[in-house]
């Protein structure tokens, strides 16, 4: 029997999660310029402004993006004469929709008991829960690999329908790179699968969260939080890995042949590729929305116990889990400006010659470990 | 013959790659942290972006801007029309039509002035050869403004009440020169004789 409050609860959580994708990727434009100018001594963009009264309002350049969307919006959509026309209307869609769907087995809050919300929680709450997580499926993160398989084949056909060497290349680059690097990001995790116990991303968060800020992935499992970094700015062709879109070598790689609303599905579908990424490695390796010194009821600090209602708590969880996906956001854009692009072959091999071998060095210590302390 | 350059061997922290990342990165985050927290009015700030038109750069002493046509001590021009600074003008950009004084002004037969002077400064190439023609100090090219861009040729025409308006740099519209008028007693005199 389905509660009308469960599917307002359910709709509810996709329309976050849709409206957090979806905001996050301008910002992200933003924060790319801005951080890369404050990097090199310079100012960025901060002059798009919108007139009020008598003074320019320019949000420290935040309506930037704005523009940029609008630009996107009235510019001329080009299909060059002999490309495959439904290849080309398809590929972004391809590209974007499977990065927004990878989402939904994350967990981006602790459940929620509707009928204890205004008072401390106790310790043995009872009635209706809901869960911050828009679907909770049986095989957990094997989806999100699944999901993001599927998003090779945008980048791929987007090379291959252009009718274009340049992007044909950047496409075979992508496909390439992207199918590589899946197999290293499956790898680095099964350490993590063994160490958690489940395939369910609820239920390593709530491994990381029983055992405090000690229990979080990043210091049981450094190694698999490396390749899999490593692993998933490859994945999302951020630079130093975006051979594929190598600007100054291929054009602009396998969306050269894109303009107007398609080229900005494929921006945007990178920028959330980048985002998922993050918000993946929170909650594998960051204990997720978990907060240290805060459980259920309130904080427990130093013999202290400051109680605070159950709605203050799992807004903080969630607002802890935005926080964490953004500094690994910004830890990752500060990667992009430092490091030079690696050179093809540098790439694949990095993947199968070192990467790979690391990860299964990881699995054999990992089982090892957990075989004698679980004895 | 070709010479044989030796690879430099890479240590192994460099071979395993994660320390350099980590030295790049505390450059690239040390210069982060140290733009955005620092106020841009402060001495240790290392943007060097000047963030045109709010703020604009200083001008050079002598910075050849816009002309404009010096004052006498009775708001008159102190040009006397003697078309130097049109002949010298490479892009023939001054246009002046001398006139002479009426019968019973003190300067009739001594001096002309200009009934029109325009200078069309779009034409102009900004070299300064006026300046440099001109006996009278009469146009200076010392205002410290560019050329404001527009979109309209009209607006690039100055006529002689324009360039009169326009004040120096220092906001005077007379020069340090000394004027003598006929009729002061510094005056040199008309002829040879001092009369």
């Amino acid at each position: 029997m389905i509660d009308g409050i469960y599917v307002a609860a359910l709709i509810g959580k996709i329309l976050f999660v849709l409206i957090l994708v979806l905001t996050f990727a301008p910002v992200l434009v933003w924060a790319d310029r801005r951080q890369s100018a404050m990097i090199q001594d310079r100012l960025g963009p901060i002059k798009a402004g919108v007139p009020v009264g008598s003074t320019n309002v320019t949000l420290a350049g935040l309506l930037h993006p704005l523009a940029d969307a609008l630009k996107f919006m009235w510019k001329e959509d080009f299909i060059p004469p002999k490309a495959d026309k439904l290849l080309h209307a398809l590929a972004p869609v391809v590209s974007v929709i499977p990065t927004i769907a990878a989402f939904a087995v994350i967990p981006f809050g602790d459940i929620i008991y509707l009928d204890h919300l205004f008072e401390v929680l106790p310790a043995d709450p009872g009635g209706r829960s809901i869960a911050f997580q828009v679907a909770s499926l049986n095989v957990g993160i094997l989806y999100v690999f699944a999901v993001t398989g599927t998003g090779v084949i945008g980048a791929a056909i987007a090379g291959y329908c252009s009718n274009n060497k340049y992007a044909l290349l950047g496409g075979l680059r992508a496909a390439g790179q992207m199918v590589s690097y899946e197999v290293t990001l499956g790898l680095s995790l099964v350490g993590c699968f063994m160490l958690y116990n489940s395939l369910l991303i609820e239920d390593m968060v709530a491994w990381q969260v029983e055992r405090g800020v000690l229990g979080w992935g990043i210091f049981r499992q450094p190694l698999a939080f490396i390749l899999f970094y490593a692993g998933s700015i490859a994945e999302t062709k951020r630079i130093p890995f975006d051979i594929p879109e190598g600007e100054s070598e291929l054009a602009a790689g396998y969306f050269t042949e894109y303009s107007g609303m398609k080229f900005g599905m494929f921006m945007m579908g990178e920028y959330i590729a980048g985002v998922v990424s993050c918000a993946l490695l929170t909650a594998l390796f960051f204990g997720g929305w978990s907060v240290p010194f805060l459980a259920r009821d309130g904080f427990h600090a130093f013999g202290t116990h400051i109680a605070l209602n159950h709605l203050t708590v799992t807004i903080i969880y969630i607002v802890s889990f935005l926080v964490k996906t953004v500094l690994l956001l910004w830890l990752t854009m500060m990667i992009r400006w430092s490091l030079p692009r690696f050179r093809y072959d540098q790439v694949m091999k990095m993947c199968w010659r070192y990467m790979l071998p690391l990860s299964l060095l990881n699995i054999f210590i990992t089982g090892i470990v957990v075989l004698y302390t679980n004895r | 013959m070709a010479k044989l350059i030796p690879k430099p061997k890479m240590s192994a922290a460099e071979a395993a790659y994660v320390p350099e990342i980590a030295k790049g990165l505390r450059v690239t985050i040390g210069r982060f942290l140290k733009n955005t927290f620092t106020p841009r009015t402060s001495e240790s700030n290392e943007i060097d972006t000047v963030d045109y038109p709010e703020e604009k750069r200083v001008y050079p002493e002598r910075f050849r801007g816009i002309h404009r046509l010096t004052h006498r001590a009775d708001g008159s021009p102190r040009c006397v029309a003697c078309l130097c600074c049109s002949t010298a003008c490479p892009a023939q950009c001054i246009h002046i039509e001398p006139a002479e004084y009426g019968p019973d002004d003190p300067r009739h037969g001594y001096e002309r002035y200009p009934s029109v002077f325009v200078i069309d400064e779009l034409r102009c190439i900004f070299c300064g050869f006026c300046v440099e023609a001109c006996p009278c100090d009469a146009i200076r090219m010392d205002s410290g403004m560019h050329m404001p861009p527009s979109t309209r040729r009209e607006h690039f025409i100055f006529d002689k009440v324009t360039l009169m308006a326009i004040p120096g740099a220092d906001g005077t519209f007379e020069t340090a020169n000394p004027r003598h008028e006929p009729g002061d007693p510094t005056h040199p005199g008309v002829d040879r004789e001092h009369h």
